[in-house]
């Protein structure tokens, strides 16, 4: 079987998430090639096999149009049963463009792989759903962190140029750096996090007490932050901060991946959440079935009297 | 100017899930169903569109007859007229089925602006909104947390991984996909929710529109596999609160 991998470079940079795509094929045991729009003088992805390279120069760091036409050029040289994104904003953007030129089933956000068949999680988590395409071609996206090497992957690759006259639709401007400063809860040793579950913003106190009381810092998910109750340099997930403190505390989270993806280094979990099921029991070490609203104030009380 | 915003119903992700009898689905009995989250940033989107630069906007949804519930929850927002493409199957069908679906609606209506969630809480995909622009060879730009639209082009701002955010440029047409935080979504009003009422629902059949196959096949749904040596507490919080402080002093060092 022929993997071919999307391999992305932002900012000036190849994203070390190729590592990825190679452990992913690696379980497959396919025979990997690459394909990435970079910087061929700066620098490239090290593996061994072939890289197919458009300059990002010509084609910009995001270009979707182009890349697709691209990229298709390249399945059309290397003729791969897979090709193999990363389940990101590049890849997400891009995989799907490819499943309809290429009249291919695309599986999104593969979590593992099962006789040949792909797991994705499915409700926010909540499920795992099994799946397989029915083509000659799959499109896979893969899930950020589900598949790791030990050490990246090294060789030089044989590099093959692709170009094209290809024209996008969509032209980007410019980037803008998230504004973090303030509090740095990368270096907090306890983290108690709200989630949507405190229902309003006034109950944030609550959170942030019994941060106060263990010493620790408060943070947050996104939807609170989305909804201004918690500034976004308290974003705890994919899109904000990763942290791994002594103790994390998530209040009222249910466990999105995304979320999961900023916090389950944390050395020790405790949930509170009236849900059982929430997926965020996953990562638990803890797991208080309970009210956030009547045991926040309780324990908080306990922990100031000792 | 045309815009059309496409949604679909989810069932509430705090709802208890089971497998259905086939074992590939969850059970859709017994859930409480409401608007996908994301596409509800959509629809706000669309209708902040309109009072900007006038238009029409259409919103469109596929499944059983249950979905009209949603879609007035839409219509209700500000959409002017509601497309629902009556197809009780639909849950079963993969991304590039729905968008097929949603493009040969679409495709000789001249659409200026489309807005779509950038996935669906359910099945988490994120393909059916690029897969539509492709369709109908138009720009797509997803993930979008900030909206502006100014002479005939809109200015965006993508999310990218890290919080860092990517402005991106595009003439219409164009297709965005909505991220949480774009905007926020009002609430219907009463005499909104009553004015929807009166607004136009056309029901389509599915099996008026060309059918394709599917490219994938779903052999399993399965609830997750729970990690070993989680506790769980249970009971009063002042029990609970008491347990998990001694938990706290034997297994951490945050009450040394
Ligand atoms: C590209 C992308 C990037 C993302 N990046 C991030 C990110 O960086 N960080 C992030 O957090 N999310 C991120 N998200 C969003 C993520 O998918 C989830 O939507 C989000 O994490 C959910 O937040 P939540 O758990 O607070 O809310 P919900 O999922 O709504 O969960 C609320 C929980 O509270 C519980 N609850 C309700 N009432 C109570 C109560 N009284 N007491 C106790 N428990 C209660 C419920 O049972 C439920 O489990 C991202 C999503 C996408 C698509």
């Amino acid at each position: 079987m022929k993997a071919l991998l999307v391999a992305e470079y932002r900012q000036g940079k190849v994203q070390e998430s190729y590592a990825e795509l190679m452990a992913f094929s690696g379980i497959l045991g396919a025979e990997s090639s690459m394909f990435i729009v970079a910087d061929s003088t700066v620098a490239l992805p090290r593996f061994q096999g072939t890289l197919y390279v458009a300059e990002v120069s010509r084609y910009d760091e995001y270009n979707p149009e182009a890349h697709k036409s691209l990229l298709l050029d390249a399945i059309a040289q290397e003729k791969p049963d897979m090709v193999v994104f990363c389940h990101s904003s590049y890849g997400w953007d891009l995989a799907p463009r490819i499943a309809v030129r290429e009249k291919a089933a695309q599986i999104s956000e593969v979590i593992a792989v099962e006789d040949g068949k792909f797991i994705v999680p499915a409700c926010n988590g909540k499920l795992r759903r099994t799946l397989t395409g029915k083509g000659l071609l799959t499109v896979v996206t893969i899930q950020a962190g589900a598949f790791s090497l030990d050490n990246l992957p090294d060789g030089i690759p044989n590099v093959v140029p692709v170009v094209g006259d290809y024209e996008g639709m969509a032209t980007l401007l410019g980037y803008e750096e998230a504004k973090l400063g303030g509090v740095d809860l990368t270096r907090a040793e306890v983290i108690i996090s709200a989630g949507r579950g405190v229902g309003k913003p006034e109950n944030i106190v609550m959170v942030e007490g019994l941060a106060k009381a263990l010493k620790g810092e408060y943070g947050a998910s996104r939807p609170v932050v989305d909804a201004e109750w918690v500034t976004h340099n308290r974003q705890v997930g994919t899109t904000g901060l990763t942290v791994s403190p002594k103790l994390y505390v998530a209040c009222g989270i249910s466990g999105a991946v995304q979320h999961l993806a900023g916090m389950k280094k944390s050395e020790f979990v405790v949930a509170i959440n009236t849900d059982r099921d929430a997926p965020i029991g996953e990562v638990a070490d803890v797991f208080a079935v309970a009210d956030l609203k009547q045991l926040l104030p309780v324990l908080t009380d306990k922990i100031m009297a000792l | 100017m045309k815009l059309l915003v496409c949604i679909k119903q989810v069932p509430d992700m705090e709802s208890k899930f089971r497998i259905d009898a086939d074992g590939v689905w969850y059970d859709r009995g017994d859930l409480a169903w409401r608007m996908n989250e994301y596409d509800e940033y959509a629809v706000e989107q669309a209708v902040r569109q309109k009072e900007q630069a006038g238009g029409d906007v259409t919103v469109l949804c596929i499944g059983s007859d249950q979905v009209k519930e949603t879609m007035k929850k839409a219509l209700a927002m500000g959409c002017d007229r509601g497309v629902h493409i009556a197809d009780s199957h639909s849950y079963m069908k993969d991304p590039y089925q729905i968008a097929a679906m949603i493009a040969e609606f679409a495709r000789d209506k001249g659409f200026d602006i489309i807005f779509t969630g950038m996935q669906s809480q359910d099945r988490g995909s994120g393909q059916v909104g690029v897969m539509l622009a492709e369709l109908l060879d138009m720009a797509a730009i997803t993930t979008i947390v900030d909206y502006t639209y100014d002479n005939g082009s809109v200015v965006v701002q993508r999310e990218l991984e890290g919080g860092v955010k990517a402005k991106v440029k595009a003439a219409l047409p164009v297709l965005v996909t909505c991220q949480l935080g774009l905007n926020t979504p009002r609430y219907p009003t009463l005499p909104n929710i009553m004015k929807a009422k009166k607004k136009e629902l056309l029901t389509i059949e599915a099996k008026m529109l060309q059918s394709t196959d599917s490219m994938q096949k779903t052999v399993k749904m399965a609830l997750p596999e729970k990690r070993v040596g989680g506790l769980f507490l249970e009971g009063e919080p002042d029990s609970i609160a008491d347990r998990l402080i001694a938990i706290l002093k034997e297994k951490t060092s945050v009450l040394a």
